[in-house]
């Protein structure tokens, strides 16, 4: 479904990622996971079209089709989605009205029939109570005054409505307390489906106790240093990063 | 792949969009302003002597006073013997009673506009004072609130047919000589609205006026009076939008409101006028003085506007709170995009008991226009227990804009309590990119970024008005963002 390929990007001059080989299957769930610096959260700005970083090298293919070639939204309507780092504030625009938007943007582009108020409030009504997310989130304004949880929670639940075919989750763990952390990986665990992927952005190993990753990938300095199954994430845990430099000048 | 940027530079340089001309003949007078234009003026109108008398003293007093530079705006001098005081369509001797007796050409105008006469009358419920120029042509639903005593008629016909409400309170709120074109337009004033409410009585329409500059080469110069007696309320919209055209025009109204006893005015304005070109040529000088007098306890003055046209917008409706436990209130959303400059504020002046006044201003700065807030909140001695709230908003959309607040404060009673917020915000990539990722484009992120910033003001206006306020938003700042 996703495919990178020897992906090199830099924003300000700045050298970020320096050859990233990433292949991700249908119903698969990808946790890549590096420290501070090493390049997650550009790979994640990356695949979504952010405009302040620049690809040197390598493509970027979703579902065969080149990622490069289209704007932001235009990858939203093939279906991919990010789940953001720092949620953006809007303030005055409500959450419910933000996602009807976005719902109907999505489907014009598509070509299907846009949802109207009822169909679409069923919808969302049905979605937040999937990802359990309190329906008094709708009413206010897009992650405006929300806390840390209810920003990443309201992320959870805009990727439950929107139903991409590809979720990227930006260190949607960071700034959780431990039941927000369940509440978000149970959301993120009832919306894995067969035809969806997921790439799971994260520093630590905490959250793929709860989201179980078929495969894990690590990230140092540019460049995924090495892949496995779920275990690696465990052994990142007892070792941390540092253990992993060896393995970067093999690479 | 075309950059968030890229759209919105293509955004904000469409042209405008309600830029036509209509050709009806005017009956004018001579360019140029002396004591017989405005005799010619007043005998046009068959106006009583004291109302001559009255414009003359105006005149002989702005003949003594300098045009105001103060503002934060720049723009040609304007050339006063170069404007036309009046004009009216040819019709004007023969009154129409009705809409059918209305020139085509005229209702076309409006057709073209999006608010039609007869539509409006019957699913809107909106009672139509249309000015065409200087003169009404269409008063509509005038019998039914004759029923319950309100008087919604043109300027002129008030000084017909009401002379003793109109020589009471003309110029009571907004002196004759109050300031340099305030003293213009009391001395040429052409035409303009007038409405009274008569005690106890709640206006069950919604009152509007759509005002139209339509000659060439003619100032406009509007006088409105809205007095509401005891216990009464009034909701009364102005909206406009304007032909384009080549040369600076001039406006230059004043708006008297008088709210007694326990009454409310609710005054809701749309202003589109022509901005001008890209350049700023061709745009409209929008310097307007617009003043209410709580006068009686517990009454309440609410202005809201939204102002998205004018290539020069001067303009500060104010609030006198004279009567104990009065209210005033201002809304506005100011947009100033390419060369557009607007200098816009309000004043609030607490002389009463226990009065209050709520401000919130939002200013909206794209292109290369510039957005100026200017507001004073005056305590006087008497004003125990005065509050204020102030909220001051500024976004700016690119690089070129600028955004400027001035607040005054003046407090005279150290009871009085005071608060002041002021936000400036760029409007944000990082936004229009959230927006993107969830599959809305960059225009649509735009638009909806903007109507969330100026929601506050936007839930102020009557329904209808507030769907047209937003499409007016969209449409002055198409081209925009950076």
């Amino acid at each position: 479904m996703l495919r990178v390929t020897d992906l090199h990007a830099k924003v300000e001059e700045q050298e970020i990622l320096k050859g990233v080989d990433l292949e991700v299957g249908a119903g698969e769930v990808h946790a890549v996971m590096g420290p501070n610096g090493s390049g997650k959260s550009t790979l994640a700005q990356v695949l979504a079209g952010k405009e302040d970083y620049e690809i040197t090298a390598g493509s970027l293919e979703l579902d065969g089709e080149d990622l490069q070639e289209m704007a932001p939204e235009e990858r939203a309507h093939a279906g991919l989605f990010l789940a953001f780092q720092y949620p953006v504030e809007i303030p005055g625009v409500g959450n419910s009205y933000f996602l009807k938007a976005a719902v109907n943007a999505n489907r014009k582009a598509r070509g299907e029939p846009e949802l109207d108020a009822m169909d679409f409030l069923k919808l969302l009504r049905e979605r937040a109570t999937l990802v359990d997310v309190d329906e008094a989130l709708l009413r206010r304004p897009v992650n405006d005054g929300f806390s840390g949880g209810e920003k990443k929670r309201n992320e959870i639940l805009q990727m439950a409505v929107l139903e991409p075919r590809l979720a990227v989750l930006d260190e949607t763990d960071s700034g959780l307390d431990i039941d927000a952390l369940k509440t978000v990986a149970a959301g993120v665990n009832a919306l894995r489906a067969e035809n969806r992927a997921f790439v799971v952005i994260t520093h630590y190993q905490r959250l793929l106790n709860y989201i179980v990753p078929d495969h894990v990938h690590v990230l140092l300095d540019g460049r995924i240093v090495r892949s496995g199954g779920s275990e690696l994430a465990h052994e990142l845990e007892e070792k941390g990063y540092g253990g992993f430099d060896g393995a970067r000048a093999e690479a | 792949m075309p950059t968030a940027t890229d759209t919105i530079e293509a955004l904000t340089e469409r042209d405008y969009e309600y830029g036509f001309v209509t050709d009806v003949e005017q009956d004018t007078a001579p360019p140029g302003l002396s004591e017989e234009i405005i005799a010619f003026i007043s005998a046009k109108k068959n106006e009583p002597q004291w109302l001559l008398d009255w414009r003359l003293q105006a005149y002989r007093g702005w003949l003594k006073m300098v045009e105001p530079r103060w503002a934060n705006v720049r723009y040609e001098p304007v050339d006063y013997q170069s404007i036309c005081y009046y004009a009216a369509p040819k019709s004007d001797d023969d009154r129409p009673k009705s809409l059918d007796e209305i020139d085509p050409e005229i209702l076309a105008t409006y057709e073209k506009l999006g608010i039609p006469l007869k539509e409006q009358e019957m699913l809107a419920g909106v009672a139509v004072d249309a000015v065409f120029d200087s003169v009404s042509v269409a008063t509509t639903f005038r019998e039914k609130l004759s029923e319950l005593g309100v008087i919604f008629c043109s300027f002129s016909e008030a000084v017909q047919d009401h002379p003793e409400l109109v020589r009471k309170y003309l110029g009571t709120v907004v002196p004759r000589r109050d300031n340099f074109f305030a003293a213009l337009n009391s001395a040429v004033f052409s035409d303009g609205s007038f409405v009274y409410i008569p005690k106890g009585v709640r206006c069950p329409m919604e009152l509007s006026t759509y005002f139209r500059i339509n000659a060439m080469n003619t100032g406009q110069f509007e006088r409105t009076l809205i007095i509401a007696d005891e216990g009464s309320y009034v909701s009364y919209l102005e909206g406009c939008t304007a032909p384009m055209r080549d040369e600076n025009q001039l406006h230059a109204a004043v708006v008297e409101l008088v709210a007694h006893e326990d009454a409310q005015i609710k005054y809701s304005t749309v202003q589109n006028w022509y901005p001008g070109d890209k350049e700023g040529v061709g745009g409209i000088y929008n310097f307007v003085t617009k003043r209410g007098l709580c006068e009686g306890r517990r009454s309440k003055i609410s202005w809201t506007q939204v102002e998205t046209g004018s290539a020069v917008t001067w303009k500060y409706p104010s609030c006198i709170l004279r009567g104990d436990d009065s209210v005033g209130e201002f809304y506005s959303v100011a947009v100033s995009n390419n060369r557009q400059q607007a200098d816009t504020g309000t004043k609030m002046v607490h002389v009463g008991k226990r009065t209050s006044s709520t401000i919130i201003s939002k200013g909206i700065s794209a292109g290369e226009g510039q957005n100026t807030y200017r507001g004073q909140v005056r305590i006087l001695r008497s004003a125990e227990d005065a509050r204020n709230f102030s909220q001051c908003d500024s976004m700016l959309i690119g690089d070129r804009c600028g955004a400027h607040t001035f607040p005054y404060i003046d407090v005279a009673n150290p009871t009085a309590r005071m608060e002041h917020e002021a936000s400036t915000s760029k409007i944000g990539e990082d936004q229009i990119f959230y927006c993107n990722q969830r599959g809305i484009d960059t225009e649509d992120a735009v638009s909806m970024i903007v109507n969330g910033f100026c929601k506050e003001v936007f839930r102020e206006l009557p329904m209808e008005f507030a769907v047209e306020a937003q499409k007016l938003l969209e449409v002055s700042l198409e081209g925009s963002v950076g």
